[in-house]
């Protein structure tokens, strides 16, 4: 018997199930008394021409590809070539996460982006006591070459491109990946990727730190000096934003600390007796692409305007490829709910497009099940078509920026400029990043930010859907299960390696690496000899402790 | 009578040093009244729990973002018995798969919040279920 419609298929005496989603919004959805962006900055009802006050399209526009490159830094961008569709990942051992590389790139992936897990990137081998627990599960366990060998086994280096999220011990894990390149017999000059090794945003939000910070910075300094003689097509830096958003600051403060971080490196490089032009035009930045569509896109082009006059008065850069600032995107890891997770999806397209429409370089779109665990192969697939489906299917790499000349975009660009301008000034007269570090005031920003924020959540004046309205019931989601048996094997592996290696050798480069950090060298040459060696990752972080010394944080709350 | 404030330590266990949320619920508690002691990042169990004994804490707020809870809770947990402080109410925070859940209350945790929890939620849970001390 065919079913009427409204009847149920089941017999029984329960009332008709809820619809999912409510039509009228609920009461306290009423729409609020002060319309601000997720940062909490005011927005008017209306833009005009009045608003734009001293704008001038000549001054503060241009042409795209030119200065001061509010309209992107390529003349054509994405006609001539889209983004790179980057996805980071990374779990378990090198084998599970090479699978997973191989698979990406299959799918149409254009780089690599390497996790690593949470030993990795405090320097810890797989082995150690701290590490118990917490070996694969964050990203990938990489301890010695061998394991990097395992995790670009097959994969030629010297045609892929590859970032490496690693901060603290960066020049140790770049060594192990030109050690890959040389047995491989890629020439270093073809290499071409990107280091996070952004070790100031560590301070100020991700706290993924070893050392204090003036040795910290001295191995940063040692990667961009070595880069620019050794492998001129890799970025040995990437100046993240992404994580200070994420540790709760608003927009503006993102932007600034992030170009105010960049300042602070350009200033060391030229310290160490670099020329500005020698190694600028290889720094690169990470931003955040979080929900707010307007705001987002006014933060790319604002930070492109900054970077490229910072650079031309502050330092006297002639390069115009000193100027332009590249940047890579990801969206609001932050941003995404545990509750009604296939709404995430909607929310990475959206933050997604307003990376694209800013202009980034790259991108990364985080998968629906992010606030759950790592994602599955299907949950990243899929995050990976969202980007494929904004560059084929919706028009806007069409156009160079399509959003140029709105009164409003234009309007909240100049805004968000300013107030970074300002926390930049504030920062140079408490003497530079270190100096602001030390006295907690980047930290302290961003933790008000960040409270502030979470009580507009708390009392409805922020609406989260699925979270603090328009909630429903919901079925578990199918997650990634991380093999518990990773650190064994691992541990396995490394007690292997240190029979079957030269204790000797490891020994006597060790040695020369600690004289080394003594003075004054570059240690990357001592790094890389090591690694050669198959000294670990955790041994040559040790070595560098005794010298260095390890940074504890004044926490604040 | 003067009662006393409900006293919390949030900590900060493994290697992770993603701290929004740890801060968040510190000051959350705190404008609720509570005293709140807040460990720092990259705390072993042991030092939790020696923190713990010696805040005389009625309260341990665990922070855990990396996927080490099924190593760090249980660990913990164990520790707190061996010092006879059962009485203590440990709660979990992070991002917890729903399916470890039943295993971590078991090992005697008595609630994990998600993300999307409100701090109202969290202040009420603690207000409810501490043991009032004399």
């Amino acid at each position: 018997m065919r079913k009427k419609w409204g009847e149920s298929s089941r017999v029984s005496n329960e009332k008709p199930a809820k619809p999912s989603a409510e039509i009228e919004p609920p009461r306290s959805a009423a729409r609020p008394q002060r319309f601000t962006t997720v940062s909490g900055h005011p927005i008017r009802q209306l833009y005009t021409s009045a608003d734009l006050g001293h704008w001038d399209p000549e001054r503060d526009l241009g042409q795209p590809g030119e200065p001061p490159y509010t309209r992107g830094i390529h003349p054509t961008m994405y006609r001539g070539r889209l983004w790179t569709m980057r996805q980071f990942a990374g779990f378990g051992s090198a084998e599970d996460t090479n699978a997973r590389f191989r698979y990406l790139l299959a799918q149409g992936q254009t780089g690599l982006s390497v996790a690593f897990d949470l030993p990795t990137l405090m320097g810890y081998d797989s082995d150690h006591p701290l590490s118990r627990g917490e070996v694969g599960k964050c990203g990938v366990a990489i301890s010695s070459l061998a394991d990097m060998e395992a995790l670009f086994d097959q994969i030629p280096l010297a045609e892929v491109t590859t970032s490496m999220t690693i901060n603290s011990p960066a020049a140790i894990i770049w060594a192990m990946y030109l050690a890959v390149a040389e047995k491989q017999g890629a020439d270093w000059k073809l290499l071409s990727g990107t280091l996070q090794n952004d070790i100031l945003k560590e301070y100020i939000a991700q706290k993924e730190y070893i050392y204090p910070p003036e040795p910290s910075l001295r191995l940063v300094i040692d990667t961009f000096e070595f880069g620019t003689r050794h492998t001129p097509r890799f970025n040995p830096i990437s100046i993240s934003g992404y994580h200070i958003r994420e540790a709760g600051s608003t927009a503006i403060q993102e932007l600034a600390f992030t170009l105010r971080d960049g300042i602070e490196y350009v200033e060391r490089g030229i310290q160490r007796g670099l020329a500005v032009d020698e190694f600028a035009p290889r720094l690169s930045f990470f931003f955040n692409a979080h929900n707010d569509f307007f705001e987002e896109i006014a933060k790319y082009r604002a930070a492109r305007r900054i970077w490229q006059q910072e650079m031309r008065e502050r330092f006297g850069a002639k390069d115009p490829r000193s100027w332009a600032l590249r940047f890579h995107s990801q969206t609001a890891g932050c941003s995404l709910t545990a509750q009604q997770p296939y709404n995430n999806v909607v929310r990475t397209a959206i933050q997604a497009l307003a990376a694209v429409v800013g202009g980034t370089q790259s991108l990364h779109t985080n998968s629906l099940d992010e606030a759950w665990a790592l994602p599955t192969e299907f949950a990243a697939t899929l995050a990976l078509r969202t980007q494929q489906i904004i560059a084929y299917e919706s028009g806007v790499t069409n156009i160079v920026d399509p959003l140029g000349g709105s009164y409003f975009v234009e309007t909240l660009t100049n805004e968000v400029e300013q107030g970074a301008r300002e926390y930049i000034r504030k920062i140079d007269t408490l003497g530079g990043m270190v100096a602001a570090i030390e006295r907690s005031y980047p930290q302290r920003e961003i933790a008000e930010a960040s409270y502030r924020y979470q009580q507009a959540v708390d009392s409805k004046e922020k609406i989260i859907v699925g979270v603090n309205e328009y909630v429903s019931e919901e079925q578990p989601l199918e997650i990634l299960q991380i093999d518990e048996g990773v650190g064994l094997r691992q541990e396995e592996r490394l007690r292997r390696l240190r029979m079957e290696r030269s204790g000797e050798e490891v020994h006597r480069r060790l040695d020369g690496l600690r004289r080394a950090a003594e003075g004054t060298e570059n240690l990357m040459p001592h790094i890389y000899e090591a690694v050669k060696a198959y000294a670990t990752l955790g041994e040559i972080c040790d070595a560098l402790r005794t010298v260095f010394g390890a940074y504890e944080e004044v926490a604040i709350t | 009578m003067s009662e006393r404030k409900i006293r919390v330590l949030i900590a900060k266990p493994g290697l992770d040093g993603h701290d929004r949320g740890a801060k968040i619920i510190a000051r959350a508690l705190r404008d609720a009244g509570m005293e709140v002691i807040y460990t720092g990042l990259r705390q072993t169990p042991e030092m939790i729990a020696s923190a713990a004994e010696q805040e005389d804490v009625d309260v341990i707020g665990l922070s855990i973002l990396s996927g080490a809870h099924n190593t760090i809770c249980p660990e913990l947990m164990k520790l707190l018995r061996s010092k006879h402080m059962d009485d203590v109410t440990v709660v979990l925070g992070g991002i917890i798969p729903e399916a470890d859940i039943p295993g971590l209350k078991k090992a005697g945790i008595a609630e994990v919040f998600l993300p999307g929890t409100s701090t109202q939620e969290i202040v009420d849970f603690v207000r409810s279920h501490v043991r009032s001390h004399d």
